[in-house]
């Protein structure tokens, strides 16, 4: 994460940035090679409040869709095991093609904006949502199933009440990812006109590092506070797993 | 939103990939072709297989030591999911306006982008393999480097490929936008929209589609080679 902060602390952080903060009289913008200009981030956050409510919206509508489609296609490939080779074919066939292509392979169907981007960003959350949940279901033990349908649950209520509150972990473990992937492709919208922190990146703001920076930190910490989120959710939603053995 | 150029075909994306065009940009000026998609593909190949090297080089050996040592589960666990939360167009964007362009200077930035899924997966396969198997070999004999080597890795291979083809999904994407750092790679079809028109868009979209695919295969069937019989027996 700290990657591209580190490497361009070697080479530049020293005269640029010193001089320019004691003189104060050239607009840093000005000068490409500043690390980081304090200045223009001060009088200039506000821009990032639309590119983020932006990429908030599509990361969160990507996700859901994806989740949806990824759980009825796992509770499916559950039942009917014959689905299951083919269904992992599908969507590891989705996940390989780079988001970049898959973008404009779109393009002459669904043409340029937020529609395009979210049925990519969708497609790319598929199999591992899809692999985890399935995963999940699989891991339960088959004597939790026997006492369930031994106290009288329908195959239904096994799914429902035993083997879904068992898989959640994978679940939620197969959303972190899914999120947090989604977060830093949802950048590359930008190509597709489709907004977000991406437009903080590219373009004019090709050559000025410190626009960069600042969208980059944004995408790390909507990261971060999205995977600490789901985390906490899990937590709250299998308590058992805290008891501890007496 | 919609285009302000007329939409392209894909018959007449595959036209462009393989006879020069004449632009609907350029006005008249004949672009893409054979020979610049083969021009670009070997770019692009040439930069994912270099920072595909260096990622291996790097975080193969961390990850192998991590996960025989038993240490650093943080360590290891964390920098595979900060590598993902790292938007790989900021990567791009600050090599170009900070370091400089060119293969030189982006192959590396790639292959950081590679390093965390190699460095998990080889410490998630090494820490998979049976303690007992491990001490069998360590009872025979075997040095520490030895049992890493000739036990761990090879029962890791699996897993451990998992991690490279997804350090290679991740460069091969990425190397789509290593032309706005000065490097020629099948991107550029797609973010010069103004030289190669729709159909140059959509041919580099299908070149690129096409090209992780064909990885994608090739490292599986490498990775079904490199895994023992026995494993394979195990499984199936």
């Amino acid at each position: 994460m700290s990657s591209p902060f580190l490497i361009a602390a070697g080479g530049q952080v020293g005269e640029g940035f010193f001089r320019e903060r004691s003189s104060g009289t050239l607009p840093c913008q000005a000068q490409a090679s500043h690390l980081f200009c304090w200045d223009w981030a001060r009088e200039n956050i506000d821009r990032y409040g639309t590119p983020t409510v932006q990429h908030l919206e599509i990361v969160v509508l990507s996700v859901l869709i994806g989740f949806v489609i990824a759980f009825a296609l796992a509770l499916l490939a559950h039942r009917r095991r014959q689905l299951q080779p083919p269904l992992l074919a599908a969507t590891g066939v989705l996940y390989t093609i780079p988001s970049i292509a898959f973008f404009f392979l779109l393009l002459p169907v669904t043409g340029f904006g937020r529609d395009t981007a979210v049925i990519v960003l969708a497609a790319y959350t598929l199999q591992i949502i899809y692999r985890n949940t399935l995963l999940g279901l699989a891991n339960v033990p088959a004597s939790v199933k026997d006492a369930a349908r031994g106290m009288g649950f329908t195959e239904r209520q096994i799914l429902w009440k035993v083997e879904l509150p068992l898989a959640i972990p994978e679940i939620i473990a197969g959303l972190r990812v899914a999120v947090v992937s989604t977060i830093a492709i949802a950048t590359l919208v930008v190509l597709i006109s489709a907004g977000g922190l991406g437009t903080e990146m590219y373009g004019s703001n090709l050559n000025f590092p410190t626009a960069i920076i600042i969208a980059a930190a944004i995408v790390v910490l909507m990261a971060l506070a999205f995977d600490l989120a789901l985390l906490t959710t899990q937590r709250f939603l299998t308590p058992w797993r805290r008891a501890r053995p007496l | 939103m919609s285009s302000s150029l007329p939409l392209a075909s894909v018959g007449g994306a595959i036209e462009f990939i393989f006879t020069p065009q004449e632009s609907n940009v350029t006005g008249g000026k004949k672009v893409g072709g054979f020979d610049k998609s083969a021009e670009l593909l070997v770019g692009h190949l040439e930069v994912t297989l270099l920072a595909l090297a260096l990622a291996l080089i790097v975080a193969l050996p961390i990850g192998l030591y991590l996960g025989h040592k038993g240490k650093g589960e943080l360590l290891a666990v964390g920098i595979g999911n900060a590598g993902r939360a790292i938007p790989e167009l900021a990567v791009i964007a600050l090599v170009a306006s900070l370091i400089g362009v060119g293969t030189r200077n982006v192959a590396p930035a790639l292959a950081l982008l590679g390093i965390a899924p190699i460095i998990v997966n080889a410490y998630v396969g090494v820490r998979q393999v049976d303690p007992a198997t491990v001490q069998a070999a360590r009872g025979m004999g075997m040095s520490e480097l030895g049992i890493i080597r000739k036990v761990e890795l090879p029962l890791a291979i699996p897993t451990v490929m998992g991690g490279v083809r997804g350090a290679a999904l991740v460069i091969i994407a990425t190397a789509t936008i290593a032309p706005l750092a000065g490097v020629e790679t099948l991107g550029d079809f797609i973010l010069n929209r103004n030289v190669y028109g729709e159909n140059g868009l959509l041919a580099g979209a299908i070149l690129v589609a096409l090209l992780a695919l064909t990885i994608e295969g090739l490292l599986a069937l490498l990775q079904n080679r490199l895994t023992s019989d026995g494993l394979k027996l195990k499984t199936g």
